[in-house]
């Protein structure tokens, strides 16, 4: 269920679903997860829609983020480093 | 409950230099160019960075912030072809935990003058430990005492 939610949010059905799960049952592990604050639920019209607390997946979606940030960043410096080879003076050469 | 647990992970990653592939390729194998932008100085070379660019040869950079963890990437480098590419393996830890394992491949195209970049890492996260290992802590338990609950309510 966490898993699924990890995608996008989901309505207590469409988490039913998969799970082979009856909705009263659904919504009883639902209820678990909103009180150990892992999921919140709000009424949507007459639909229940679930997604995760984005804190509790911060960890992996952490992680995966600031490989891509620090990547981004290192190799935006790559291109500065590049920038002051190209541009080097020689008075600079002994700085 | 499984106390160990991974999630996998691939990006790629491009850019275009305003230089040849010569000196791209350079800034990835010259120790103290590398230093500056790996590493953010060349000071750093001796300091916490080392590269000895030769396959099978390593990697390392160590660092973090004063009075925290120290972070450590330690890589082995694979393949090379000279200008073209260069494939190395690394982990990641923050102290002695071993945070991720990944594969990355660096690619150098020729695109006239310039230089087109593809950086494409593919990597397993451990144990959902990062950066934030306190908050991880706070996770961990709490799925565990979600997963002791969901086993008593589904009995």
């Amino acid at each position: 269920m966490v898993e699924r939610l990890a995608i996008g949010p989901a309505s207590v059905s469409e988490l039913a679903e998969p799970l082979q799960m009856t909705l009263a049952a659904v919504v009883q592990h639902v209820q678990v997860l909103e009180a150990s604050g892992v999921v919140t639920s709000e009424k949507v019209g007459r639909v229940r829609l679930c997604r995760i607390e984005p804190a509790a997946m911060s960890a992996v979606e952490g992680w995966m983020v600031e490989r891509r940030r620090a990547w981004g960043a290192r190799l935006d410096r790559l291109g500065d480093v590049l920038r002051e080879e190209n541009a080097k003076q020689p008075n600079e050469e002994n700085l | 409950m499984n106390r160990s647990n991974t999630a996998h992970d691939t990006f790629v990653i491009e850019r275009s230099y305003d230089a040849p592939r010569e000196q791209v390729f350079k800034a990835w194998s010259e120790p103290t160019l590398k230093a500056r932008w790996f590493a953010g100085s060349s000071d750093a070379l001796g300091a916490g960075y080392e590269l000895d660019f030769r396959v099978g040869g390593r990697e390392r950079n160590r660092g973090g912030p004063p009075g925290g963890a120290v972070y450590t990437y330690d890589a082995e480098i694979r393949d090379i072809v000279a200008g073209e590419r260069i494939v190395y393996t690394y982990e990641m830890y923050a102290d002695d935990a071993r945070l991720s394992v990944s594969v990355a491949t660096v690619e150098f195209r020729a695109d006239g003058d310039r230089t087109h970049l593809v950086l494409t890492e593919q990597g397993v996260f451990l144990d959902g430990r990062d950066s934030s290992a306190q908050r991880e802590e706070g996770t961990r338990s709490l799925l565990a005492s979600l997963g002791a609950e969901l086993d008593r309510t589904a009995a």
